[in-house]
């Protein structure tokens, strides 16, 4: 593929970097990048994705837009509410950037559909809120070896870490399963701040560019996690499990399959457990 | 003693890690818990001894995303 004059401009910042340069950005314009959820998370990475012209945006979600989400979501606008957010968040991409191509999956992400789609890309970034979707998203990449950008956000924190299946310490390495349905409070009655979803979206939009350019070291066994009131970042460095269940030495989870309810919640850190609210 | 819990220096009474998650009233299922770089298998956090100067890393579930 050849850009034409009107791309190396659109382009010109990536291309002047030694890093990128023309060949990185054809890498570009040839990746496929699935967004597993089109909310806030899914909102930036869509967004810097599409800008930066990556070829294929996946876009996977079977909500439509909500007053409740454009605090955050920013792939939305107020007179999306109401709309599908796949088709929502394919216009705002391809009027950020006609290059794009948009693969729309209006659905819910399951053990059935999970592999199928999947097995199109070259990246998947999660985006979703439920921890039956991220231990889904999680077993799903590592039955396709795709390397997977997971994100998490609550209140006022954040994590990001890349997964390289079989080569760095997987979800379940760490967190074995989803945590038990009464001890988690649900996103809806937790809160987030929605700057939060813009700063760990673009985190994981950033990984999966390197990931697609091969360039510097990713977030790999090493949990990223930002405290919002402090402005602080930590990093917690885990490592593969020899007794993973998934992807440890003697697997117990052979294939995919739904762990939990998909309405169980958020999360909860002791210090930080959702009050009621007082009016 | 002196451990550090999640990158600060806490003074605390001795004891296994599940004492520590009982102290701070952390419900052990809700946590994955890190000593010295070293994941513990869930069976182990009441027979693991804390020493002075151990670092411990909990990380609690993060789920939101939407
Ligand atoms: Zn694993």
């Amino acid at each position: 593929m050849e850009f034409t004059d009107e791309q190396i401009s659109r382009y010109s910042r990536h291309i002047l970097l030694p890093e990128v340069g023309g060949k990185g950005q054809k890498k570009i314009a040839k990746a496929k990048i699935l967004l597993v959820g089109a909310g806030g998370l899914g909102s930036p990475a869509a967004l810097y994705l599409a800008a930066a012209g990556v070829g294929t945006i996946g876009l996977i979600d079977s909500d439509v837009v909500d007053l409740t989400n454009l605090q955050r979501q920013i792939l939305h606008h107020t007179p999306d509410v109401g709309r599908s957010k796949v088709l929502s968040g394919k216009e705002k991409i391809q009027a950020l950037n006609p290059d794009v191509q948009v693969s729309m999956y209006e659905e819910r992400l399951t053990a059935g559909n999970a592999l199928k789609i999947f097995s199109d890309y070259d990246v998947v970034i999660d985006g979703v809120d439920n921890f039956t979707a991220k231990f889904l998203i999680n077993d799903a990449c590592y039955f396709a070896n795709k390397p997977l950008v997971h994100g998490g956000i609550l209140r006022f924190d954040g994590r990001v870490t890349t997964i390289i299946p079989k080569q760095s310490a997987c979800y379940r390495c760490v967190f074995k399963q989803p945590p038990p349905a009464g001890l988690v409070a649900s996103c809806q009655e937790a809160g987030v701040i929605g700057v939060l979803a813009g700063i760990i979206g673009t985190i994981q939009a950033t990984e999966a560019l390197k990931l697609v350019l091969g360039i510097g070291r990713p977030l790999t066994n090493r949990m990223l996690d930002f405290d919002a009131r402090k402005t602080q970042f930590r990093e917690i460095h885990v490592k593969r499990n020899p007794k993973c269940a998934l992807c440890g030495d003697h697997p117990t989870i052979t294939e995919l399959f739904d762990d939990g309810d998909p309405y169980a919640g958020c999360t909860v850190r002791p210090d930080t457990q959702p009050k009621a609210v007082r009016l | 003693m002196q451990v550090k819990i999640n990158g600060k220096s806490e003074e605390i009474q001795g004891g296994t890690v599940l004492d520590l998650l009982a102290a701070k009233k952390i419900e052990p299922q809700m946590v994955a818990v890190e000593v010295n770089d070293k994941m513990l298998e869930r069976d182990h956090l009441g027979t693991t001894r804390l020493n002075d100067g151990d670092q411990v890393e909990f990380l609690f579930y993060m789920g939101g995303g939407r």
